[in-house]
Protein backbone atom coordinates (compact mmCIF):
# COMPACT_ATOMS: atom_id res chain seq x y z
CA UNK A 1 0.00 0.00 0.00
CA UNK A 2 2.46 2.42 0.87
CA UNK A 3 5.28 1.14 -1.56
CA UNK A 4 2.86 2.57 -4.28
CA UNK A 5 1.85 5.81 -2.69
CA UNK A 6 5.65 6.06 -2.76
CA UNK A 7 5.93 5.08 -5.99
CA UNK A 8 3.10 7.91 -7.19
CA UNK A 9 5.03 10.27 -5.43
CA UNK A 10 8.48 9.42 -6.93
CA UNK A 11 6.97 9.91 -10.14
CA UNK A 12 5.44 12.89 -9.46
CA UNK A 13 9.19 14.37 -8.12
CA UNK A 14 10.36 13.07 -11.45
CA UNK A 15 8.16 14.37 -13.52
CA UNK A 16 8.32 17.90 -11.86
CA UNK A 17 12.48 17.85 -12.35
CA UNK A 18 11.64 17.24 -15.93
CA UNK A 19 8.85 19.64 -16.57
CA UNK A 20 9.92 22.76 -14.51
CA UNK A 21 13.62 22.74 -16.01
CA UNK A 22 11.44 22.43 -19.51
CA UNK A 23 9.47 25.48 -18.54
CA UNK A 24 12.61 27.34 -18.03
CA UNK A 25 14.34 26.41 -21.20
CA UNK A 26 10.77 27.69 -22.82
CA UNK A 27 11.31 30.61 -21.39
CA UNK A 28 14.74 31.53 -22.64
CA UNK A 29 13.85 30.25 -25.42
CA UNK A 30 11.75 32.78 -26.08
CA UNK A 31 14.71 35.18 -25.61
CA UNK A 32 17.13 33.86 -27.48
CA UNK A 33 14.76 33.73 -30.28
CA UNK A 34 14.33 37.45 -29.94
CA UNK A 35 18.23 38.24 -29.57
CA UNK A 36 19.33 35.97 -32.11
CA UNK A 37 16.41 37.23 -34.74
CA UNK A 38 17.65 41.22 -33.57
CA UNK A 39 20.92 40.01 -33.92
CA UNK A 40 20.39 38.76 -37.23
CA UNK A 41 18.69 41.95 -38.29
CA UNK A 42 21.33 43.95 -36.98
CA UNK A 43 19.73 45.12 -33.73
CA UNK A 44 20.84 43.76 -30.27
CA UNK A 45 16.85 42.94 -29.07
CA UNK A 46 15.92 43.01 -25.79
CA UNK A 47 18.16 44.44 -23.15
CA UNK A 48 16.56 46.41 -21.00
CA UNK A 49 15.01 44.14 -18.04
CA UNK A 50 17.86 42.67 -15.85
CA UNK A 51 21.46 42.14 -16.96
CA UNK A 52 21.26 41.99 -20.82
CA UNK A 53 17.46 42.00 -20.41
CA UNK A 54 17.78 38.55 -19.00
CA UNK A 55 14.39 38.82 -16.82
CA UNK A 56 12.38 39.33 -20.36
CA UNK A 57 10.94 36.38 -20.21
CA UNK A 58 9.78 36.65 -16.36
CA UNK A 59 8.38 40.14 -17.83
CA UNK A 60 6.45 39.01 -20.25
CA UNK A 61 4.84 36.22 -18.48
CA UNK A 62 4.08 37.99 -15.44
CA UNK A 63 2.09 40.25 -17.98
CA UNK A 64 0.42 37.21 -19.31
CA UNK A 65 -0.57 36.10 -15.99
CA UNK A 66 -1.81 39.87 -15.22
CA UNK A 67 -4.21 40.02 -18.03
CA UNK A 68 -7.98 39.29 -18.66
CA UNK A 69 -8.75 36.05 -20.13
CA UNK A 70 -11.44 37.06 -22.66
CA UNK A 71 -14.00 34.57 -23.79
CA UNK A 72 -15.74 35.69 -26.95
CA UNK A 73 -19.28 36.07 -26.52
CA UNK A 74 -19.67 34.21 -29.90
CA UNK A 75 -17.61 31.07 -28.99
CA UNK A 76 -18.53 28.09 -27.64
CA UNK A 77 -16.77 28.30 -24.55
CA UNK A 78 -16.26 24.88 -22.89
CA UNK A 79 -14.18 24.05 -25.76
CA UNK A 80 -12.31 27.65 -25.78
CA UNK A 81 -10.72 26.45 -23.01
CA UNK A 82 -9.94 23.38 -23.48
CA UNK A 83 -8.41 23.54 -26.47
CA UNK A 84 -5.31 25.43 -25.01
CA UNK A 85 -5.36 22.64 -22.54
CA UNK A 86 -5.04 19.96 -24.67
CA UNK A 87 -2.55 21.78 -26.88
CA UNK A 88 -0.20 21.64 -24.06
CA UNK A 89 -0.86 18.02 -22.63
CA UNK A 90 0.66 16.22 -25.54
CA UNK A 91 3.33 18.41 -26.08
CA UNK A 92 4.49 17.89 -22.01
CA UNK A 93 3.45 13.89 -22.26
CA UNK A 94 5.72 13.18 -24.73
CA UNK A 95 8.67 14.11 -23.07
CA UNK A 96 7.84 10.96 -20.36
CA UNK A 97 9.65 8.83 -22.73
CA UNK A 98 12.49 10.89 -23.86
CA UNK A 99 15.74 9.39 -22.42
CA UNK A 100 18.19 12.51 -21.26
CA UNK A 101 21.33 9.83 -21.02
CA UNK A 102 21.61 6.03 -20.66
CA UNK A 103 20.00 5.92 -17.51
CA UNK A 104 17.94 8.72 -16.99
CA UNK A 105 14.83 8.31 -18.44
CA UNK A 106 11.25 8.65 -16.69
CA UNK A 107 9.49 5.55 -18.63
CA UNK A 108 11.40 3.44 -20.75
CA UNK A 109 8.36 2.54 -22.78
CA UNK A 110 9.50 0.04 -25.42
CA UNK A 111 7.36 1.61 -28.27
CA UNK A 112 8.39 4.79 -27.24
CA UNK A 113 8.32 6.28 -31.16
CA UNK A 114 5.38 5.69 -31.95
CA UNK A 115 3.65 7.07 -28.29
CA UNK A 116 5.82 9.97 -29.24
CA UNK A 117 4.80 10.24 -32.53
CA UNK A 118 1.16 9.80 -31.24
CA UNK A 119 1.70 12.76 -29.02
CA UNK A 120 2.99 14.79 -31.49
CA UNK A 121 0.14 14.00 -33.97
CA UNK A 122 -2.21 14.83 -31.23
CA UNK A 123 -1.53 18.57 -30.65
CA UNK A 124 -3.10 19.39 -33.61
CA UNK A 125 -7.13 18.35 -32.20
CA UNK A 126 -6.09 21.47 -29.48
CA UNK A 127 -5.19 24.06 -32.60
CA UNK A 128 -8.43 23.26 -34.77
CA UNK A 129 -10.72 23.18 -31.80
CA UNK A 130 -9.36 26.53 -30.84
CA UNK A 131 -10.09 27.63 -34.02
CA UNK A 132 -13.40 26.24 -34.57
CA UNK A 133 -14.09 27.05 -30.65
CA UNK A 134 -13.17 30.52 -31.26
CA UNK A 135 -16.36 31.20 -33.81
CA UNK A 136 -13.91 34.19 -35.80
CA UNK A 137 -13.10 33.50 -39.76
CA UNK A 138 -9.19 33.80 -39.37
CA UNK A 139 -9.14 31.67 -36.32
CA UNK A 140 -11.07 29.20 -38.14
CA UNK A 141 -8.50 30.11 -41.45
CA UNK A 142 -5.62 29.53 -38.98
CA UNK A 143 -7.25 25.89 -37.92
CA UNK A 144 -7.81 24.65 -41.43
CA UNK A 145 -4.54 25.35 -42.32
CA UNK A 146 -2.61 23.87 -39.39
CA UNK A 147 -5.04 20.62 -39.74
CA UNK A 148 -4.22 20.25 -43.63
CA UNK A 149 -0.47 20.86 -43.22
CA UNK A 150 0.18 18.76 -40.10
CA UNK A 151 -1.80 15.74 -42.03
CA UNK A 152 0.36 16.77 -44.50
CA UNK A 153 3.89 16.46 -42.90
CA UNK A 154 3.07 13.59 -40.30
CA UNK A 155 3.55 11.29 -43.54
CA UNK A 156 6.44 12.53 -44.55
CA UNK A 157 8.05 12.49 -40.84
CA UNK A 158 6.62 8.89 -40.44
CA UNK A 159 8.50 7.85 -43.59
CA UNK A 160 11.73 9.65 -42.06
CA UNK A 161 11.20 7.36 -38.58
CA UNK A 162 10.08 4.50 -40.88
CA UNK A 163 13.80 4.72 -41.78
CA UNK A 164 15.62 5.46 -38.45
CA UNK A 165 13.67 1.85 -37.02
CA UNK A 166 14.69 -0.11 -39.86
CA UNK A 167 18.06 0.86 -39.59
CA UNK A 168 17.85 0.89 -35.32
CA UNK A 169 15.45 -2.35 -35.53
CA UNK A 170 13.14 -1.28 -32.27
CA UNK A 171 10.89 1.51 -31.61
CA UNK A 172 12.83 2.11 -28.10
CA UNK A 173 14.43 5.36 -27.79
CA UNK A 174 17.15 4.23 -25.31
CA UNK A 175 18.34 1.26 -28.21
CA UNK A 176 17.87 3.45 -31.23
CA UNK A 177 20.44 5.70 -29.49
CA UNK A 178 22.56 2.76 -28.50
CA UNK A 179 22.30 1.36 -32.37
CA UNK A 180 23.96 4.26 -33.34
CA UNK A 181 26.98 3.85 -30.89
CA UNK A 182 30.64 4.14 -32.87
CA UNK A 183 31.34 7.51 -33.28
CA UNK A 184 30.31 10.62 -35.48
CA UNK A 185 30.18 8.48 -38.53
CA UNK A 186 28.35 5.65 -36.91
CA UNK A 187 25.20 8.09 -35.94
CA UNK A 188 22.43 7.93 -38.09
CA UNK A 189 22.57 11.40 -39.92
CA UNK A 190 24.82 10.32 -42.78
CA UNK A 191 23.32 6.91 -44.31
CA UNK A 192 19.47 8.44 -43.42
CA UNK A 193 20.99 12.09 -44.32
CA UNK A 194 17.89 12.39 -46.52
CA UNK A 195 15.64 11.13 -43.89
CA UNK A 196 17.74 13.35 -41.39
CA UNK A 197 16.92 16.47 -43.46
CA UNK A 198 13.12 15.38 -43.95
CA UNK A 199 12.43 14.72 -40.71
CA UNK A 200 13.65 18.02 -39.99
CA UNK A 201 11.85 19.78 -42.57
CA UNK A 202 8.50 18.12 -41.43
CA UNK A 203 8.91 18.95 -37.87
CA UNK A 204 9.39 22.39 -38.61
CA UNK A 205 5.99 22.16 -40.28
CA UNK A 206 4.90 20.24 -37.39
CA UNK A 207 5.26 22.64 -34.72
CA UNK A 208 3.79 25.47 -37.37
CA UNK A 209 7.29 27.67 -36.91
CA UNK A 210 8.62 29.88 -39.68
CA UNK A 211 8.63 29.25 -43.05
CA UNK A 212 5.24 26.75 -42.52
CA UNK A 213 3.48 29.09 -39.93
CA UNK A 214 0.84 29.79 -42.30
CA UNK A 215 -1.38 28.40 -39.73
CA UNK A 216 -0.53 31.96 -37.73
CA UNK A 217 0.36 33.81 -40.39
CA UNK A 218 0.58 37.11 -38.97
CA UNK A 219 0.26 39.32 -42.60
CA UNK A 220 -2.28 37.51 -43.82
CA UNK A 221 -4.60 36.07 -41.13
CA UNK A 222 -3.83 38.06 -38.59
CA UNK A 223 -2.56 35.58 -35.56
CA UNK A 224 -4.38 32.50 -37.27
CA UNK A 225 -6.20 29.80 -34.78
CA UNK A 226 -5.12 32.28 -31.49
CA UNK A 227 -6.63 35.47 -32.18
CA UNK A 228 -9.39 35.70 -29.43
CA UNK A 229 -6.91 34.43 -26.90
CA UNK A 230 -5.48 36.72 -24.73
CA UNK A 231 -3.66 36.16 -21.31
CA UNK A 232 -2.99 32.80 -20.22
CA UNK A 233 -4.73 30.99 -22.14
CA UNK A 234 -2.69 33.00 -24.81
CA UNK A 235 0.83 32.00 -22.80
CA UNK A 236 -0.23 28.16 -22.88
CA UNK A 237 -0.17 28.06 -26.77
CA UNK A 238 2.37 29.73 -26.90
CA UNK A 239 4.58 27.86 -24.26
CA UNK A 240 2.77 24.29 -26.16
CA UNK A 241 4.85 25.72 -29.57
CA UNK A 242 7.62 26.33 -27.94
CA UNK A 243 7.91 23.17 -26.16
CA UNK A 244 7.02 21.30 -29.35
CA UNK A 245 10.13 23.19 -30.69
CA UNK A 246 12.51 21.54 -28.10
CA UNK A 247 10.91 18.41 -28.61
CA UNK A 248 11.43 18.26 -32.03
CA UNK A 249 14.92 19.35 -31.72
CA UNK A 250 15.95 16.86 -29.32
CA UNK A 251 13.92 13.91 -31.32
CA UNK A 252 16.07 15.00 -34.14
CA UNK A 253 19.29 14.61 -32.23
CA UNK A 254 18.69 10.57 -30.94
CA UNK A 255 17.09 9.97 -33.74
CA UNK A 256 19.94 11.02 -36.17
CA UNK A 257 22.86 12.63 -34.11
CA UNK A 258 23.42 9.83 -31.60
CA UNK A 259 21.60 10.81 -28.84
CA UNK A 260 24.08 11.14 -25.60
CA UNK A 261 26.70 9.59 -27.19
CA UNK A 262 29.98 11.73 -27.40
CA UNK A 263 30.99 12.70 -30.93
CA UNK A 264 34.54 11.82 -29.97
CA UNK A 265 33.86 8.40 -29.66
CA UNK A 266 36.52 5.76 -31.52
CA UNK A 267 39.24 8.99 -32.35
CA UNK A 268 42.00 7.73 -30.36
CA UNK A 269 43.02 10.72 -27.56
CA UNK A 270 40.26 12.81 -27.76
CA UNK A 271 37.82 9.68 -26.51
CA UNK A 272 39.78 9.42 -23.48
CA UNK A 273 39.95 13.15 -23.55
CA UNK A 274 36.83 14.17 -23.25
CA UNK A 275 35.54 10.97 -21.37
CA UNK A 276 34.73 12.93 -18.10
CA UNK A 277 31.76 14.88 -20.37
CA UNK A 278 28.42 13.37 -19.27
CA UNK A 279 26.10 12.45 -21.85
CA UNK A 280 23.47 14.79 -20.55
CA UNK A 281 25.83 17.44 -21.71
CA UNK A 282 26.14 15.89 -25.21
CA UNK A 283 22.38 15.52 -25.60
CA UNK A 284 22.26 19.52 -24.61
CA UNK A 285 24.87 21.04 -26.77
CA UNK A 286 23.04 19.09 -29.83
CA UNK A 287 19.86 20.08 -28.84
CA UNK A 288 20.83 23.50 -28.68
CA UNK A 289 22.22 23.43 -31.70
CA UNK A 290 19.29 22.87 -33.47
CA UNK A 291 16.74 25.15 -31.70
CA UNK A 292 19.71 27.69 -32.89
CA UNK A 293 18.60 26.44 -36.37
CA UNK A 294 14.99 26.90 -35.93
CA UNK A 295 15.40 30.83 -35.06
CA UNK A 296 18.16 31.08 -38.19
CA UNK A 297 15.97 29.50 -40.30
CA UNK A 298 12.89 32.31 -38.86
CA UNK A 299 15.11 34.68 -39.32
CA UNK A 300 16.34 33.76 -43.37
CA UNK A 301 13.32 32.71 -44.94
CA UNK A 302 9.88 33.85 -46.16
CA UNK A 303 6.93 32.27 -45.36
CA UNK A 304 5.86 29.30 -47.64
CA UNK A 305 2.36 30.08 -49.93
CA UNK A 306 -0.09 27.73 -48.86
CA UNK A 307 0.28 25.50 -52.31
CA UNK A 308 3.80 25.58 -52.17
CA UNK A 309 3.78 23.92 -48.53
CA UNK A 310 1.56 21.11 -49.87
CA UNK A 311 3.68 20.65 -52.75
CA UNK A 312 7.01 20.27 -51.23
CA UNK A 313 5.24 17.99 -48.77
CA UNK A 314 3.36 15.68 -51.15
CA UNK A 315 5.77 15.70 -54.07
CA UNK A 316 8.89 16.27 -52.76
CA UNK A 317 8.76 15.22 -49.30
CA UNK A 318 6.71 11.51 -49.24
CA UNK A 319 8.22 10.27 -52.51
CA UNK A 320 12.07 11.15 -51.37
CA UNK A 321 11.48 9.30 -47.78
CA UNK A 322 9.30 6.40 -49.66
CA UNK A 323 12.82 6.09 -52.10
CA UNK A 324 15.56 6.26 -49.27
CA UNK A 325 13.09 3.85 -46.90
CA UNK A 326 13.58 1.36 -49.87
CA UNK A 327 17.71 2.16 -50.36
CA UNK A 328 17.76 1.56 -46.31
CA UNK A 329 16.18 -1.76 -46.88
CA UNK A 330 18.57 -2.85 -49.51
CA UNK A 331 21.69 -1.27 -47.51
CA UNK A 332 20.30 -3.49 -44.68
CA UNK A 333 19.53 -6.68 -46.17
CA UNK A 334 23.30 -6.36 -48.23
CA UNK A 335 24.38 -5.45 -45.01
CA UNK A 336 26.34 -2.43 -45.98
CA UNK A 337 28.52 -1.55 -42.80
CA UNK A 338 29.61 -0.09 -40.93
CA UNK A 339 25.90 1.24 -40.40
CA UNK A 340 24.01 -2.34 -41.12
CA UNK A 341 26.45 -4.61 -40.71
CA UNK B 1 29.51 9.20 -83.49
CA UNK B 2 27.33 12.47 -83.05
CA UNK B 3 28.54 15.31 -85.20
CA UNK B 4 29.26 18.32 -82.67
CA UNK B 5 27.25 20.61 -83.99
CA UNK B 6 25.73 23.87 -82.56
CA UNK B 7 22.35 21.93 -81.98
CA UNK B 8 23.62 18.95 -80.60
CA UNK B 9 25.82 21.15 -77.98
CA UNK B 10 22.75 23.29 -77.31
CA UNK B 11 20.36 20.31 -76.21
CA UNK B 12 23.54 18.99 -74.37
CA UNK B 13 23.82 22.29 -72.23
CA UNK B 14 19.65 22.35 -71.75
CA UNK B 15 20.18 18.81 -70.07
CA UNK B 16 23.26 20.21 -68.24
CA UNK B 17 21.10 23.51 -66.64
CA UNK B 18 18.20 20.71 -66.01
CA UNK B 19 20.87 18.26 -64.07
CA UNK B 20 22.34 21.62 -62.39
CA UNK B 21 19.15 22.62 -61.22
CA UNK B 22 17.90 19.44 -59.46
CA UNK B 23 20.98 19.01 -57.84
CA UNK B 24 21.24 22.53 -56.40
CA UNK B 25 17.42 22.04 -55.54
CA UNK B 26 17.75 18.55 -53.68
CA UNK B 27 20.73 19.71 -51.95
CA UNK B 28 19.54 23.00 -50.71
CA UNK B 29 21.55 25.01 -52.15
CA UNK B 30 19.83 28.15 -52.21
CA UNK B 31 18.81 27.99 -48.63
CA UNK B 32 22.41 27.23 -47.37
CA UNK B 33 23.67 30.63 -49.19
CA UNK B 34 20.87 32.55 -47.38
CA UNK B 35 21.69 31.06 -44.10
CA UNK B 36 25.54 31.97 -44.57
CA UNK B 37 24.13 35.57 -45.32
CA UNK B 38 22.14 36.07 -42.11
CA UNK B 39 24.77 33.90 -40.47
CA UNK B 40 27.21 36.54 -41.28
CA UNK B 41 24.74 39.34 -39.88
CA UNK B 42 24.71 37.07 -36.51
CA UNK B 43 28.19 38.70 -36.05
CA UNK B 44 27.77 41.87 -37.86
CA UNK B 45 28.49 45.43 -35.61
CA UNK B 46 25.15 46.48 -34.61
CA UNK B 47 23.23 49.49 -35.16
CA UNK B 48 20.90 50.00 -32.88
CA UNK B 49 21.11 53.80 -30.79
CA UNK B 50 20.32 52.76 -27.21
CA UNK B 51 17.93 55.73 -27.23
CA UNK B 52 17.77 57.36 -23.92
CA UNK B 53 21.30 57.38 -23.39
CA UNK B 54 22.53 57.41 -26.79
CA UNK B 55 20.66 59.59 -29.78
CA UNK B 56 21.25 60.11 -32.94
CA UNK B 57 23.22 63.13 -33.99
CA UNK B 58 21.48 66.59 -34.89
CA UNK B 59 22.51 69.17 -36.93
CA UNK B 60 23.05 72.86 -35.76
CA UNK B 61 20.08 74.16 -37.75
CA UNK B 62 18.02 71.84 -36.35
CA UNK B 63 14.34 73.45 -35.29
CA UNK B 64 12.89 72.61 -32.38
CA UNK B 65 11.70 73.72 -29.23
CA UNK B 66 11.65 77.87 -29.35
CA UNK B 67 13.36 79.99 -27.25
CA UNK B 68 13.79 83.47 -25.82
CA UNK B 69 17.49 84.76 -25.46
CA UNK B 70 18.87 87.57 -23.43
CA UNK B 71 21.89 89.79 -23.71
CA UNK B 72 24.79 88.67 -21.31
CA UNK B 73 23.86 91.29 -18.77
CA UNK B 74 20.52 89.83 -18.65
CA UNK B 75 18.45 92.23 -20.53
CA UNK B 76 16.04 90.47 -22.59
CA UNK B 77 16.66 91.08 -26.25
CA UNK B 78 13.69 91.36 -27.77
CA UNK B 79 11.90 94.85 -28.31
CA UNK B 80 8.81 93.93 -29.57
CA UNK B 81 9.17 94.77 -33.32
CA UNK B 82 6.45 92.40 -33.65
CA UNK B 83 8.11 91.00 -36.64
CA UNK B 84 7.95 87.38 -36.31
CA UNK B 85 4.34 87.56 -35.59
CA UNK B 86 3.74 88.97 -38.80
CA UNK B 87 5.70 86.85 -40.58
CA UNK B 88 4.43 83.68 -38.86
CA UNK B 89 2.40 81.30 -41.20
CA UNK B 90 0.83 79.23 -38.63
CA UNK B 91 -0.29 82.77 -36.45
CA UNK B 92 1.28 81.02 -33.67
CA UNK B 93 3.06 83.92 -32.23
CA UNK B 94 0.72 86.75 -29.93
CA UNK B 95 2.85 89.93 -28.86
CA UNK B 96 1.48 93.17 -26.39
CA UNK B 97 3.79 95.56 -26.15
CA UNK B 98 3.88 98.44 -24.11
CA UNK B 99 7.18 101.34 -22.76
CA UNK B 100 8.90 100.61 -19.68
CA UNK B 101 9.64 102.81 -16.84
CA UNK B 102 13.22 103.51 -18.32
CA UNK B 103 11.71 103.97 -21.63
CA UNK B 104 12.29 100.76 -23.52
CA UNK B 105 10.34 99.62 -25.82
CA UNK B 106 9.45 95.92 -24.63
CA UNK B 107 6.61 93.28 -24.72
CA UNK B 108 4.01 92.50 -21.91
CA UNK B 109 2.86 89.25 -23.24
CA UNK B 110 5.01 87.20 -25.37
CA UNK B 111 2.97 83.99 -26.15
CA UNK B 112 3.59 80.78 -28.89
CA UNK B 113 1.20 78.20 -29.33
CA UNK B 114 3.10 74.84 -30.28
CA UNK B 115 0.15 73.43 -31.15
CA UNK B 116 -0.15 76.21 -34.16
CA UNK B 117 3.38 76.27 -34.12
CA UNK B 118 5.36 74.54 -37.58
CA UNK B 119 8.82 74.73 -36.72
CA UNK B 120 9.46 76.82 -39.93
CA UNK B 121 12.20 78.78 -38.15
CA UNK B 122 10.89 81.97 -40.41
CA UNK B 123 10.59 84.14 -36.51
CA UNK B 124 14.56 83.34 -35.65
CA UNK B 125 15.26 84.24 -39.65
CA UNK B 126 13.08 87.72 -39.20
CA UNK B 127 14.11 88.61 -35.60
CA UNK B 128 16.66 91.57 -36.19
CA UNK B 129 18.39 91.32 -32.46
CA UNK B 130 18.21 87.64 -32.26
CA UNK B 131 16.03 86.92 -29.43
CA UNK B 132 13.73 84.45 -30.78
CA UNK B 133 15.61 81.20 -31.48
CA UNK B 134 14.69 77.60 -32.18
CA UNK B 135 16.60 75.47 -30.51
CA UNK B 136 17.73 71.66 -31.16
CA UNK B 137 15.55 70.35 -28.09
CA UNK B 138 13.07 67.50 -29.45
CA UNK B 139 11.82 65.68 -26.42
CA UNK B 140 9.33 67.35 -24.65
CA UNK B 141 5.72 67.44 -24.23
CA UNK B 142 2.79 68.67 -22.64
CA UNK B 143 0.39 66.67 -19.87
CA UNK B 144 -2.10 69.43 -19.33
CA UNK B 145 -4.38 71.46 -21.57
CA UNK B 146 -3.17 74.68 -22.01
CA UNK B 147 0.37 73.88 -21.68
CA UNK B 148 1.13 74.01 -25.41
CA UNK B 149 0.94 77.64 -24.97
CA UNK B 150 4.37 79.29 -24.05
CA UNK B 151 4.40 82.30 -22.36
CA UNK B 152 7.35 85.12 -22.05
CA UNK B 153 8.74 83.65 -18.71
CA UNK B 154 8.32 79.70 -20.22
CA UNK B 155 10.43 80.62 -23.25
CA UNK B 156 13.13 82.87 -21.23
CA UNK B 157 13.55 79.95 -19.31
CA UNK B 158 13.92 78.05 -22.19
CA UNK B 159 16.24 80.53 -23.55
CA UNK B 160 18.49 80.45 -20.10
CA UNK B 161 18.52 76.70 -20.07
CA UNK B 162 20.24 75.83 -23.17
CA UNK B 163 22.09 79.27 -23.35
CA UNK B 164 25.01 77.53 -24.29
CA UNK B 165 24.21 75.23 -26.78
CA UNK B 166 21.88 78.19 -28.71
CA UNK B 167 25.22 79.89 -28.88
CA UNK B 168 27.65 77.26 -29.90
CA UNK B 169 24.89 76.22 -32.50
CA UNK B 170 24.86 79.62 -33.81
CA UNK B 171 28.65 80.25 -33.99
CA UNK B 172 28.82 76.89 -35.72
CA UNK B 173 26.29 78.42 -38.64
CA UNK B 174 27.40 81.75 -38.66
CA UNK B 175 29.63 81.73 -42.07
CA UNK B 176 26.67 80.44 -43.53
CA UNK B 177 23.90 83.24 -42.53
Amino acid sequence: MFDSIFAIIWIFIKIIAIVLPLLLCVAYLTYAERKVIGYMQGRIGPNRVGILGLGQPFADFLKLLCKEIIIPSASNRYLFIIAPILTIAPALAAWSVIPFSQDIVLANVNAGVLFIFAMSSLGVYGVLIAGWASNSKYAFFGALRAAAQTISYEIAMGFALVGVLLAAGSVNLQEIVLAQQGGLWHWYWLPLLPLFVIFWIAGMAETNRAPFDVAEGESEIVAGFHVEYAGMSFAVFFLAEYTSMILISILTVLFFLGGWLSPFEGIPGLQTAFAFVPGFVWLVIKTCFFLLLYLWIRATFPRYRYDQIMRLGWKILIPVALLWVIVVSAAIICKIGPWFS
Amino acid sequence: MMPLTSEWLGVNEKIMNKLKHFFKSFLLWELLVGLKLTGRYLFSKKITVQFPEEETPRSARFRGLLALRRYPNGEERCIACKLCEAVCPALAITIEAEPRADGSRRTTKYEVDFFKCIYCGFCEESCPVDSIVATSQMHYHFEKRGENIFTKEKLLAVGDKYEKEIAANRTKDSAYR
